[in-house]
């Protein structure tokens, strides 16, 4: 997805001048083309991520559209304060880019895993999230992201993902997509776990359970028509993401939820656990501790459709 | 001119007594020691509401936002607010605040969480130099600001980055909100730190409004950033705020508003 995100802003730097990319000394020959054809756009601010976030500030103050580009949870976490208020009580049009974001740098430890960061941006004012779960989506998503007038977090992945769409899909920030059509449960993916979610429905249907999928990358603001929908017309909503449960996409429903009018479908919300993950190990492992294989997804559902004794 | 610009800096530091007075709010100190900071750059750079929709403006920021009063006052005297402006400071419904929030012209950027500042300023001169834009960017520190991480990041970052237009000054008053800034942190030598790392430095007398302006006048020929680190007193120019720290928090009653004016003068 990295790569897909370096063509895509090396392509439209070339169509909007006022692109600026910056980057926290990470991105090693990613940027070369970047580089190449823009020098005076392109800054490593250096493993300053606060600096870089009121850099990016200054210059949305200035007119300009910076793209900050970093580690998620470095992005993040490190910069919070700056994020806050240097964009967020600003309101500047800052693209803010976490890459790797949940359990992407998995082997990397609890240093890199960001799976809370949804959930600490998530509550601040003018604060745009979006999730995309495969190289198109990140394309289609990123040109919004610059034609949008507030700051937006793009959480993105590393490197290898699947690609779900196969061409850059219709997809703006707010809306999400439905992928496969079913009619009892609904599966909710927000990122990169779309691919496990796809494949978890199709277990599911194996055993009779009819199951749409819909690609929900925006998690602020919630595609509301199309929970009021989903919500009143099917009796599971399932969100899936590789983020924990609390704050994330899960908790965002559920907190919209809870100021609805009781609606027909239940909610049950998968993401990582509240615990650091100690464990060495690839992507794939963490998401098998985590519950968050397509196995285990459509486990976990299964169990949830049981009749309660 | 000289004359004309201390007489800007009395009727400021009036302003300044007067609405920690009438609004019962701290940071007096504070905001006295960088009135001549202020009055300096407005006046130096003619920063005034006719130049404010140009993009291509000079900007000041104060990044010590807890000297909210001296902003305010600067831009009532140089014509961004009126004295019915100034009378709604801090209270409900205005929207000048003890801290300044952005969204009104002349006021360039939020501040009061310290460590903010120069790292906007930096963003804003790269933009002024990426879009040949001939814009001065201005920014005030505190000392004690510089206890916070992001200062020294940006310390490092405008060096490396020739931003000649980019003129920051810290009021270094000696003092922070409990200590003594040299004594909180190793703060001294200031001026030496920033040399090494690659700033111009200015070291002025911060009342002395001609040192000022002089270390205002031009960028760096070398392209470096500019640094004037400006020797202030908390509490200048009322005798019994000079130095003393219990005015950081502290609002004079009706009695001592009346003898500091007194000794501030007629403006």
């Amino acid at each position: 997805m990295r790569n897909a995100f370096a063509e895509e802003i090396t392509a439209l730097a070339a169509t909007d001048h006022r692109i600026v990319l910056l980057s926290g000394d990470i991105g090693n020959r990613l940027f070369d083309p970047f580089k190449a054809r823009f020098p005076d756009r392109f800054i490593n601010v250096g493993v300053a991520e606060a600096n870089m976030v009121g850099i990016a500030a200054g210059l949305a103050l200035g007119g300009m559209r910076p793209v900050t580009y970093t580690i998620a949870s470095f992005a993040v976490y490190r910069a919070y304060e700056q994020i806050r208020v240097d964009v967020g009580y600003h309101n500047l049009p800052v693209v803010m880019v976490g890459t790797g974001a949940g359990l992407a740098y998995a082997a990397n430890g609890p240093t890199h895993h960001s799976c809370e960061d949804v959930a600490v941006l998530r509550v601040i004012p003018n604060m745009t999230i979006a999730c995309p779960a495969d190289a198109d989506e990140l394309r289609a998503l990123l040109r919004d992201s610059l034609q949008h007038a507030g700051p937006v977090y793009l959480r993105i992945g590393k490197k290898g993902e699947p690609r779900i769409h196969g061409t850059v899909p219709e997809m703006r920030l707010g809306r999400a997509c439905v992928l496969r059509p079913g009619h009892d449960v609904v599966l909710l993916a927000c990122g990169t776990i779309l691919s496990e979610a796809l494949d978890a429905a199709e277990l599911l249907e194996e055993h009779g359970v009819s199951t749409e999928v819909v690609s929900f990358p925006t998690v602020k603001p919630l595609d509301e028509p199309l929970l009021e929908h989903v919500f009143s017309a099917r009796s599971m909503i399932v969100t899936v993401e590789e983020h924990g449960r609390a704050g994330g996409l899960g908790g965002a429903i559920a907190e919209w939820l809870t100021d609805q009018p009781r609606q027909k479908a239940r909610l049950l919300r998968l993401g990582t656990p509240d615990a650091f993950l100690h464990e060495a190990g690839e992507q794939e492992h963490a998401r098998e501790l985590c519950g968050l294989t397509a196995v285990s997804i459509a486990h976990a559902i299964q169990s949830a459709l049981k009749p309660q004794a | 001119m000289n004359d004309d610009v201390v007489t800007i800096a009395r009727r400021m530091r009036r302003l300044v007594l007067e609405m920690s007075h009438r609004a019962g709010t701290p940071h007096l100190g504070s905001s006295l020691s960088c009135v001549e900071l202020l009055a300096a750059v407005y006046h130096s750079w003619n920063v005034r509401p006719e130049s404010w929709p140009n993009p291509q403006r000079d900007r000041v920021l104060l990044s010590k936002g807890h000297a909210g009063t001296t902003l305010y006052a600067a831009l009532r005297t140089f014509g961004f607010l009126t004295d019915d402006d100034l009378a709604t400071y801090a209270q409900p419904g205005s929207l000048l605040g003890e801290h300044p929030s952005p969204g009104l012209p002349g006021i360039e950027i939020a501040s009061g969480s310290l460590g903010h500042g120069l790292n906007l300023a930096i963003g804003l001169a790269l933009a002024a130099r990426l879009q040949g834009w001939p814009s001065r960017i201005g920014v005030i520190l505190s000392d004690g600001e510089c206890n916070e991480g992001t200062v020294w990041e940006a310390a490092l970052f405008a060096p490396r980055h020739r931003l000649a237009n980019l003129f920051a000054l810290i009021d270094y008053n000696k003092w922070q909100a409990t200590g003594r800034s040299d004594e909180v942190t190793a703060l001294a030598p200031l001026a030496e730190k920033w040399r090494a790392f690659g700033w111009a430095v200015h070291e002025v007398d911060g009342h002395d409004l001609s040192a000022i302006q002089t270390a205002l006048s031009t960028p760096d020929a070398d392209g470096r950033p500019t640094m004037i680190v400006a020797h202030t007193v908390k509490g200048k120019g009322v005798s019994f705020m000079e130095d003393d720290n219990n005015w950081h928090y502290r609002v004079p009653n009706a009695e001592e508003l009346a003898r500091a004016l007194t000794e501030v003068g007629i403006p």
